[in-house]
């Protein structure tokens, strides 16, 4: 009986991660591209996808990489890159923070921008989950999401060719984080959370080290738990 | 070109400081509670994060040098209202899609 509702778990997981496919192959083979006109081996990209496993990072690293920027510049500016990932395991933490230490390692290996949101977006969609199915669920997702990643970067330092604009590639990242956000806007606070977020992210932008993307969230998490607050108190 | 040592430094540091920011609540906190007022906030981190994150690329993107660009902004709308209305991701990707695609095959 729970093999049955952790595989179904995984199966639905792994469904839900499918679609990613769309971004996570044409980027994939894009680092590639960009990683060989960098000097980088086959082997060197790989190791950048495998170690790193974060595309907006990898492509802030290899670009100062390429522009001759001093190490710490280039450290720097990818981790800033990166921040998000420390709210992320934040709000895996109420629901996953129960797992056995290894398997907690596995998920934040794992904790990518598409895995998170598709987690977190089923976590509050099915709150009676159990702990191993919503692990299961989370593994789910992995598989399409970041096995692709790989390959798809050995395959772009392999063909090395570029692919037609016409198809907004460069926009696919945004369509696909906004189909998330849609339904997660379930209540009135977490629509004011994603207003302050777009405001802050927005009227921070000129800040270096994509630091107004912070400024945004944390002003939308304020904004989100405040207005919790008040519908709260409006209803007692 | 870049040096190798450059780059397989930017591996580890960049894999290792990566790895840290990810596991930091998972790892030290694990089971033990958190306060209502964290995890109030925790609750907000995705619809925060998320569209502070692509806010700037709906309205500068990349693809024309920061230009706003109006079917790129339409699409990305269209994307958002369908998401918001059936609550289908799919769907939702879909819809931009088509309306990206289709805009850029059709417009002048």
């Amino acid at each position: 009986m729970v093999a049955t509702s952790t595989k179904s778990s995984f199966w639905r997981g792994f469904r839900t991660g499918v679609p990613f496919l769309m971004v996570i192959i044409p980027f994939g083979l894009l680092f590639g591209i960009v990683a060989t006109d960098a000097g980088m081996s086959s082997f060197e990209a790989l190791a950048f996808s495998v170690v790193v496993i974060a595309g907006a990072a990898q492509f802030t690293a290899v670009q100062l990489l390429q522009d001759q920027a001093p190490m710490v510049v280039v450290l720097a500016s990818a981790i800033a890159v990166n921040l998000r990932m420390a709210m992320y395991s934040a709000s895996m933490t109420p629901h996953l923070g129960r797992l056995p230490l290894w398997k907690r390692a596995m998920t934040a290996y794992f904790l990518v921008d598409q895995v998170y949101a598709s987690a977190i977006l089923e976590y509050e969609e099915r709150p009676q989950l159990t702990l191993a199915e919503k692990f299961a669920f989370f593994m789910g997702v992995v598989t399409p999401i970041c096995l692709p990643w790989y390959v798809a970067t050995v395959a772009g330092t392999i063909v090395g060719n570029a692919i037609p604009p016409e198809l907004g590639l460069d926009f696919a990242v945004p369509i696909t984080f906004l189909a998330m956000i849609g339904p997660m806007l379930r209540t009135r606070a977490h629509v004011w959370a994603a207003i302050a977020a777009v405001a802050g992210a927005l009227a921070f932008v000129w800040l270096p080290f994509n630091l107004g993307l912070m400024v945004g969230a944390i002003a939308g998490m304020i904004t989100g738990a405040y207005a919790e607050t008040r519908s709260e108190e409006a209803k007692a | 070109m870049i040096p190798e040592w450059k780059i397989w430094l930017t591996i580890i540091g960049l894999g290792a400081a990566s790895f840290g920011l990810r596991f930091v609540f998972l790892g030290l906190i694990g089971d033990r509670a958190m306060p209502e007022w964290v995890l109030r906030h925790l609750r907000y981190t995705a619809v925060a994060v998320l569209p502070a994150l692509i806010a700037p690329l709906v309205l500068w993107p990349s693809a024309t040098g920061g230009t706003f660009d109006p079917l790129r902004f339409t699409a990305a709308m269209a994307t958002l209202v369908v998401g918001y209305k059936t609550r289908n991701v799919v769907a939702s990707i879909l819809a931009g899609a088509a309306i990206l695609i289709s805009g850029n095959y059709l417009l002048p």
